[in-house]
């Protein structure tokens, strides 16, 4: 088989946990992250001898939601299964989830495809499930091992969705995810900034070899990461002429490499069976009184229509709820003026700042971005001292929560742009020409390139406060003059 | 008719432990009760099973969970809040 | 709100209690006072329950049960926690982990189960009152045998929140006493809606049960009167009928043709649920501990092998494979559809008849040890199976001896009559105290 010819087949299960405020069967409260171990569990959730669930409305209305934005049919008649086998952090040992009446079945998402132009996924079913409790594994061979079993996960309401195995590569897995992500994100039923929030097993083969599965992938660069590795390690062992075995893998985020899971827990019987003290769903007539609101796509359609921003824009900006709403909030006061100043500070400078700290944009307040995106926009300072003043602010957010006004940074640095005053500026080139007699010279000899750098010069000596295009302006002239 | 072989293998699906010395009797016993199991062959039907009770479900409010002490009570062995269990090899 | 205590030192000679609150707090109200007795599956709030087994020794659970809560707030003082087939699997409490209860009608006999341990506290007069479950007939069965009166509600009627499971789809918490009117008074005070169960209906009791039975028609199945059942205690069973005729109501034969496969139904159904409900039992969050040194699998094999009995091992094993891949069409998928037309029966008669008569047990008590076959042993609950596999009302109340052993008239009735059901046993009782 040639490189061409290994054509790649990828399925994803995705789990989501919904953004209810108790748990999927009791009251207990989802906001569990920032408190002890235990301290979110009841008879219920513990799984106590005697103990009893009940339905959280809100979780179904919440996967039906989605169900009709991927277009899946919600059943006539769905049902809760038990799924049976023995872990710690499985307090029953056994899942409540569902089998063979799931929620919905079918639907689709439609990505930006590898060969370009739209892709669309289709999807197996959609089910709603408790999360297990979590697990920390302690010791080591000499003291020995242990685990450490926390619950205040177990009974978080999850959505699960499995997707036909349509992609054919890691990025098409990437993209379906973002915007699953961002699709169950603007319906309200999903946070992706919760740690643990969302879990992958992925499904991959090569067309014509044995189908393997990575299980317990928990970050959405983990995924493509995985896919990568195995799809090498796939490749690499079809070449030297060898097969893949059909097997569960676990992916290890830390070192990126997949390894093989040798456990019981492969060969599992979960002997389904329903569940007794849970009632049916007959909730197909909810469907027609579910009102979506505007998805990615559409939402993608009208920044371009509304903001005129371009394709690519319009596609960041979209592709994270937050994100949108926080390019809408900052152009509001003033669309017209500010849309694609905005568009461009958001989608190719503010996001990379915010990776590069680690930071999420709900610390920066639309207030002082907008404020600077006017500096800007009036010509009180250049692009480069916005970048600055931009990441004077993000620290500030970052350590404190709160900055300075982009005015207060501005005149505490003494960033701002100078006046259109010639005369200042001409001493300053005219000092830049003296002290670069060579870059005069290749200017002189056609290297425009030389301009550029004699203009970053005296943006240097400006300390970045002069408009560029002024500055080019005056250079020219004065190497015109002098040359004279 | 299921052989001592079998049943073990259903033990193993239980986690569930039969001893050597109980093997051969329990295993005449199950088969004998697995037997009379048979009648149900005979059963005829759909049995769609009649659910007058459906949508039983409660609103999404909070209420209160157990303090920590309480979770961590009845539990063999506990460190730092956390319940103590042998490890998945 | 307790703010009196009653003392309970009773002389327990029959094993009838794991556990006495020796002083026991209690209120006001309609039970305001009473000493009452909880099966040992119901969960206590800070007292021990144990489900009759070494696996829960020591398990204090952090909350009661709904049905102890009510008993709380009618002002009853729980007098103690009583013994009981383990995890409510058997027919004698014997299957104790801590000893049988001794039947004090005769002790060389059986008491009769799961809910023995309640039925001889009741019978010995250390109690007027106590809580019993029925899943395949552990109230009706020890009450036949000891001689009192035990009601297996319809299911839903009383919340099972709180309740050890056994088989969820059919086990309800039931009341037993001395006589009727003790029952149904019990029956008042824990019936009713909990929006804890899912399972559970809104259909509170409040029922003073009336002995006119004038007009009432009572179906006489020939499957409870023909082969397996002893002479002896069929022909006490009739007389007592023909009482009921003598005021007034008129008896109809009939047939429940599914009564062949129910039994079968019935343990393929509960021990494939209890496998499940079982599972959880790993020495982990409560019971005896888990061995942290060795590994998950192995630790989870000893804690279980060591602490449960023989007879849940091998209900265990049975459901797990009546689940397995390959078995669940053959077995628990036919068993529901059995259950279905066990339902269809019972509707057929109740269509022509308001209640259903027959004994409770085919025999009287067995001697201890009697029956050491497991089969044998399951085959004495065909006569109260079929109740718990439709769901329907089913009593039991003390109708004559048989060599000097109390045999149980059973009465069953429509879903939701247990009225009904009370007033038929209330009828009985008084003709035959006058």
């Amino acid at each position: 088989m040639t490189e061409t010819e290994m054509q790649v087949i990828v399925g994803l299960e995705v789990h989501c946990q919904l953004d209810t405020k108790s748990k999927l069967f009791c009251g207990c409260s989802t906001d569990y992250r920032n408190d002890g171990p235990n301290t979110h569990v009841c008879p219920v959730c513990l799984g106590l001898p005697g103990s009893m669930p009940v339905l959280n409305k809100k979780a179904i209305e919440y996967a039906m939601r989605v169900g009709k934005a991927l277009n899946s049919a919600v059943l006539n008649e769905s049902e809760f299964s038990r799924k049976n086998y023995f872990y710690p952090d499985l307090n029953k040992a056994y899942q409540v989830t569902q089998y063979d009446k799931p929620l919905a079945e079918g639907g689709y998402l439609e990505i930006e495809g590898d060969t370009g132009g739209e892709k669309r996924v289709r999807l197996t079913r959609i089910h709603v499930e408790e999360d297990p409790g979590r697990l920390v594994h302690m010791g080591n061979a000499e003291r020995g091992r242990y685990s450490l079993v926390d619950y205040n996960r177990a009974g978080i309401p999850l959505i699960e969705i499995v997707s036909e195995p349509d992609m054919r590569s890691p990025k098409e897995a990437r993209k379906f995810l973002n915007k699953l992500r961002a699709t169950l994100e603007y319906l309200g039923v999903f946070d992706s900034e919760k740690e643990g929030s969302l879990r992958v097993d992925a499904n991959i083969s090569i067309k014509g070899s044995e189908r393997v599965e990575v299980k317990n992938i928990s970050s959405y660069k983990g995924v493509e990461k995985a896919l990568n590795f195995e799809l090498t390690r796939q490749k690499n062992l079809l070449r030297r002429g060898l097969k893949v075995d059909r097997e569960t893998r676990h992916f290890l985020e830390a070192r990126g490499i997949t390894q093989s899971a040798r456990s019981k827990e492969q060969e599992h019987d979960y002997r389904y069976f329903p569940e007794p003290d849970l009632r049916p769903l007959h909730v197909q007539s909810w469907v027609a009184d579910i009102n979506l609101p505007e998805l990615p796509d559409a939402r993608r359609e009208r920044f371009m229509a509304q903001y005129g921003c371009s394709l690519n824009h319009a596609r960041t900006l979209t592709g994270e709820l937050r994100l949108a709403n926080f390019y809408e909030k900052v152009v509001a006061a003033d669309p017209r003026g500010l849309a694609t100043l905005a568009a461009t500070w958001i989608a190719d400078t503010l996001i990379g700042e915010l990776n590069y700290r680690d930071m999420s944009l709900d610390l920066v307040d639309t207030k002082s971005f907008t404020g600077l995106i006017r500096l800007i926009k009036e010509g009180t300072i250049t692009d480069k001292n916005g970048v600055e003043v931009l990441r004077v602010m993000l620290d500030q957010l970052h350590n404190k929560a709160a900055c300075e006004t982009p005015e207060d940074i501005v005149e505490r640095l003494n960033l701002a742009k100078t006046s259109g005053d010639d005369g200042a500026l001409k001493g300053i080139v005219s000092e830049v020409i003296a002290q670069n007699p060579k870059a005069v010279e290749d200017y002189r000899n056609g290297k425009n390139g030389a301009l550029n750098f004699l203009v970053g010069q005296a943006m240097k000596k400006t300390r970045g406060r002069s408009d560029p295009g002024e500055l080019n302006r005056i250079m020219v002239e004065s190497l015109k003059n002098k040359g004279a | 008719m299921v052989t001592e072989k079998e049943v073990q293998h259903i033990a193993g699906l239980a986690d569930i432990g039969i001893n050597t010395e109980e093997l051969a009797e329990f295993t005449s016993r199950f088969n004998a009760i697995l037997d009379y199991f048979d009648v149900l062959d005979r059963v005829q039907g759909e049995g769609a099973v009649s659910c007058d009770l459906s949508n039983v479900m409660r609103e999404d409010v909070v209420e209160p969970s157990l303090p920590q002490a309480e979770v961590l009570k009845n539990a063999g062995a506990q460190e730092d809040g956390f319940i103590k269990a042998p490890r998945v090899m | 709100m307790a703010a009196h205590e009653i003392t309970f030192e009773p002389d327990d000679r029959y094993n009838a209690f794991l556990t006495t609150c020796n002083k026991a707090p209690h209120g006001d109200g309609k039970l305001g006072g009473i000493a009452v007795a909880v099966k040992d599956n119901i969960s206590t709030k800070g007292i021990e329950t144990t489900c009759g087994s070494k696996i829960l020794k020591g398990y204090i659970p952090p909350y009661d049960a709904h049905v102890v809560d009510l008993l709380k707030q009618s002002g009853a003082a729980i007098a103690g926690k009583t013994n009981m087939d383990e995890f409510g699997m058997g027919t004698t409490t014997e299957n104790s982990s801590f000893g049988p209860t001794l039947n004090p009608c005769d002790i060389t006999r059986v008491p009769g189960g799961s809910s023995g341990g309640s039925a001889a506290a009741i019978a010995a007069g250390m109690v007027r009152m106590a809580l019993g479950t029925d899943t395949g007939g552990s109230i009706r069965c020890p009450a036949a045998f000891c001689g009192i009166v035990g009601l297996k509600p319809t299911y839903g009627r009383v919340s099972r929140y709180g309740l050890i499971a056994y088989a969820n789809s059919l086990e309800q918490i039931g009341p037993m006493a001395q006589n009727v009117s003790d029952v149904s008074l019990l029956m008042q005070v824990i019936a009713g809606h909990d929006r804890r169960d899912t399972t559970s209906y809104n259909k509170p009791y409040t029922h003073i049960p009336s002995p006119d039975i004038k007009g009432i028609k009572i179906g006489i199945p020939q499957e409870y009167f023909g082969q397996g059942v002893d002479n002896n205690v069929a022909e006490v069973t009739k007389r007592a009928i023909f009482r009921l005729e003598e005021l007034g109501a008129t008896t109809v034969p009939c047939s429940i043709p599914s009564m062949e496969y129910a039994l079968a139904a019935y343990y393929v159904t509960c021990t494939s649920e209890a496998s499940s409900n079982l599972a959880r039992f790993d020495g982990v969050r409560y019971g005896p501990a888990a061995d942290t040194k060795k590994s998950w699998h192995d630790a989870y094999r000893e804690v279980r092998e060591s602490n449960f009995g023989t007879e849940v091992r091998r209900r265990i094993m049975l459901g797990t494979f009546a689940l397995s891949s390959g078995y669940y069409g053959k077995y628990y998928a036919k068993a529901q559809v059995a259950r279905e037309n066990i339902k269809k029966d019972f509707s057929r008669i109740f269509s022509e008849v308001d209640v259903i008569a027959g004994p409770t047990m085919p025999t009287i008590a067995f001697k201890f040890g009697e029956k050491s076959d497991p089969l044998s042993m399951y085959l004495a609950d065909i006569l109260t199976v079929p109740a718990n596999l439709a769901g329907i009302p089913a009593i039991s109340v003390p109708c004559g001896t048989v060599e000097g052993m109390p045999v149980g008239l059973q009465i069953m009735g429509k879903p939701f009559e247990d009225e009904r059901v009370v007033d038929v046993a209330c009828a009985y009782e008084q003709v035959v105290s006058r």
